[in-house]
């Protein structure tokens, strides 16, 4: 057993030891993880496909910070009960713009990639302050405090430069209107050409039952009324997906 | 004048977190600010307590023992402190997913209380009792002095500190949402210093060695202290928004970071709890059962075996998803010949007893450990199943996996934690014995009782899920709505809390005997039965 006995080698250098195990452990995220960044195949091309707007990624981040991916899904796998009970399979394409991803790994709670658009508003105000009033089998903790939260509104800007800087395609017009943006999106009786002529498909309105205040579940519910929504599957071929 | 430094640049850090609250961008660095700012403040005043205004005498130093253990001693009553308040957390939420008017918002809802859970069980608990056993372990095996000095203080300290930054940030809701990496920028920035300063403490002991051979395990340790380095800070790339803010953005979108983030996953499971508890296994079985290690071909087999497929499985948590499906068979196939370096270690674990099974009945901290290499072989078999995709496709997002998880947390990590913490606690505070024997014995009853009701609740739970989400009707309806699924796992719930509960009673048990051995107490009890030679029946 000549290659167990040079062994003895890197028994007896510390160094080598070290450079070894980090080669080692180097060589299986280069091959898997590198080549994700450069095949083109990785992402499918689909239309309609935009960054979040301004008020949809400010309930992004709550959705995160409540740590709502724990027991809810965003990736519905290509199953005929999945698809069935979810809708059409998640597309790579789908996440594109999403720092970080929320795909999940456990349903506690149902899948919510394409929730958007499936319940009134005011269902999510009401499952959001008493999940049960609505669901009676949910073991969802309550979230009425979001409905008494303001909305933080200070750096809305520099998070939409911040997504700039690892790619996402935000103009500076999106930057400059930003703040601007996430008011008049949840406004009733704002102008919103500006915002639906950046951010296609938006939902706009009062999200939360009171016009008056602009709080963490308006932002919450515009964005869970968008998850999905984007990609018109009328004109998407699957086939052109197979990879 | 002792720890003028210490204080001055604890003293500093407290200014410095003071001034980050008062010019916090968002709510939430602020609060967290604070919260750093009386950990520190804290710190500087015990140390000023402390302070001994004489002028140091050359000469009239203490007398100092070859090894560094004091350090160790902290290690130790740190990983029984956290493993508790881990397991605690764990039988709350337990309950929360059971009984969800348990959830108190918005500081104590599930969704801020399970990395709580998480984290304080991996990190806090596991990270601890590797820090604490790595240092014992490469000070005696390398016969030297723990290198650096007082450097293993700054690892220790600094390390909780970043649990406690950890901590509170979940409750606070500071988040990246990277499942077992969900500290945010400037924490995970910190824990990076105190990495570092972890390895230079490690392979610097190693380095200045009176032994020829290195260990090994001191291999596996050091596999582990390299490899999560490289994980964390490729993981958890990110653009802050603000350097006085919480929130950051991850340098990776969608299909890649989702890979990114489980290749780290997978590996916090391969490296953090299967390389680092190996290194314990390499020692710590061989010194409680004094016999030598199985094989020593066997161990570097599958030491170099282990390290170089582990990092590939990481697709496996990605089965079916968007991610391409080259990456999910690949990440498939090295998990079904993961299996063979598992189970590698476990042969090389279990047959290291040969000559010696008589302990396993004699001697429950063998039991223990026996019983955590039988978990380990149990999980390692459970996990390369579970990677193949068509059982994959029933498992995932169930509560199988949460089961899996729990046989080898509970099982292979917490089993060998005990084992080394009841062979270190006697010697390290120079014990005859521990206070008790036979609340070893209750231990290792409650905790694999504690464990067999988990998994195999969690095995019919997760089964019951998949299975009720893909029923069809024979019209070809789906028989099942979601909400009916969730209302069936209730029973499956309460159970579960039930034996994390019994889990936690074996842990409290163990933090008492420990407790009562530290303060140099020994309990008057009869010998375990057979520990004395039995006596033979007449022919």
């Amino acid at each position: 057993m000549s290659i167990l006995d040079k062994h003895a080698i890197l028994e007896r250098n510390a160094t080598l030891l070290l450079v070894g195990s980090l080669l080692v452990v180097s060589v299986g995220g280069i091959v898997e993880i590198a080549p994700l960044f450069y095949l083109e195949n990785t992402i499918e091309k689909v239309e309609g496909m935009r960054p979040y707007s301004p008020l949809e990624l400010a309930g992004r981040n709550i959705y995160i910070r409540e740590g709502c991916y724990v027991c809810h899904s965003q990736m519905i796998r290509p199953f005929r009960d999945e698809v069935e009970r979810y809708g059409h399979y998640s597309l790579a394409a789908e996440s594109m713009y999403d720092h970080p991803f929320q795909w999940g790994s456990k349903r506690t709670g149902p899948d919510l990639a394409r929730v958007g658009d499936r319940y009134s508003n005011e269902w999510h105000v009401q499952h959001m302050i008493e999940p049960r009033s609505v669901v009676p089998e949910s073991v969802m903790p309550s979230y009425a405090f979001l409905k008494e939260t303001p909305l933080e509104v200070t750096n809305v800007a520099m998070n939409l430069r911040a997504n700039r800087a690892v790619g996402v395609p935000y103009t500076d017009e999106m930057i400059d209107n930003a703040a601007q943006d996430l008011r008049a999106q949840a406004d009733p009786n704002a102008d919103t050409a500006g915002v639906e002529a950046r951010y296609p498909k938006a939902k706009l309105g009062d999200f939360d039952g009171d016009a008056q205040r602009l709080t963490e579940m308006d932002a919450l519910i515009a964005y869970l009324q968008m998850l999905g929504t984007l990609v018109d599957f009328s004109s998407y071929d699957d086939t052109t997906g197979y990879r | 004048m002792k720890y003028t430094f210490e204080m001055i640049v604890l003293g500093l850090g407290a200014f410095l977190a003071l001034v980050g609250a008062g010019f916090a961008q968002d709510r939430l660095f602020g609060a967290h600010m604070w919260v750093l700012f009386f950990v520190l403040l804290g710190g500087t005043v015990v140390l000023l307590q402390r302070m001994e205004f004489r002028p140091a005498v050359a000469g009239a130093a203490p007398p100092r023992s070859e090894y560094f253990d004091e350090v160790v001693k902290y290690g130790v009553i740190a990983t029984v402190f956290w493993g508790v308040v881990g397991f605690l957390v764990g039988v709350v939420v337990a309950l929360q997913l059971a009984f969800p008017d348990l959830n108190i918002e918005p500081w104590f809802n599930f969704g801020r209380m399970r990395p709580l859970h998480t984290s304080a069980v991996i990190f806090a608990f596991g990270g601890n009792a590797l820090i604490a056993t790595s240092f014992y372990v490469v000070q005696r095996t390398s016969r030297a002095r723990l290198f650096g000095g007082n450097l293993g203080w700054f690892v220790f300290w600094g390390y909780q500190l970043f649990i406690v930054l950890a901590a509170t940030g979940y409750l606070l809701g500071i988040t990246q949402s990277r499942e077992y990496a969900e500290p945010e920028w400037y924490v995970d920035l910190w824990l990076t210093i105190v990495w570092v300063a972890y390895l230079i403490t490690f392979l610097g002991t190693i380095l200045v060695r009176k032994e020829p051979h290195i260990y090994v395990a001191n291999w596996f340790y050091l596999a582990f202290i390299v490899t999560i380095a490289m994980l964390h800070i490729v993981n958890n790339l990110a653009v802050p928004v603000s350097f006085l803010g919480s929130k950051s953005y991850s340098a990776f979108s969608g299909v890649q970071d989702a890979l990114t983030q489980w290749w780290y996953g997978h590996n916090a499971v391969g490296f953090f709890l299967t390389a680092g508890f190996l290194a314990m296994m390499y020692y710590f079985i061989p010194k409680q059962v004094n016999r030598p290690i199985y094989s020593y071909r066997l161990s570097i087999i599958h030491f170099w075996a282990l390290i170089f497929m582990y990092i590939w499985a990481g697709p496996h948590h990605l089965h079916y998803t968007a991610l391409p499906d080259w990456a999910q068979t690949l990440g498939m196939v090295f998990s079904v010949m993961l299996w063979m370096p598992s189970w590698g270690g476990m042969i090389n674990g279990l047959m290291t007893l040969s000559g010696a099974w008589d302990k396993v009945r004699t001697d429950p901290i063998v039991r223990m450990m026996v019983m955590a290499v039988a978990f380990y072989g149990m999980a390692t078999f459970e996990g390369p199943m579970m990677s193949i995709k068509t059982v994959n496709s029933l498992s995932h997002y169930t509560d199988w996996t949460i089961g899996h998880v729990h046989s080898g947390a509970l099982g292979w990590n917490g089993l060998i934690t005990f084992g080394a913490i009841y062979y270190l606690v006697p010697k390290l505070w120079n014990r005859e014995r521990l206070y008790s024997v036979r609340m070893v014995n209750w231990h290792f009853w409650l905790a694999t009782l504690g464990i067999v009701v988990y998994a195999a609740v969690m095995w019919v739970a997760g089964i019951q899920q998949g299975l009720m989400w893909r029923e069809y009707d024979d019209q070809g309806f789906l028989v099942y709505s979601f909400a009916e699924s969730v209302a069936a796992m209730f029973p499956y719930y309460v159970l579960r809390a039930v034996g994390g509960g019994l889990f936690l009673a074996g842990a409290l048990l163990m933090a008492f005997n420990v407790t009562m051995t530290i303060l140099g107490r020994v309990r008057d009890e009869a010998p375990i039965l057979g520990a004395a030679p039995a006596p033979q029946a007449a022919e």
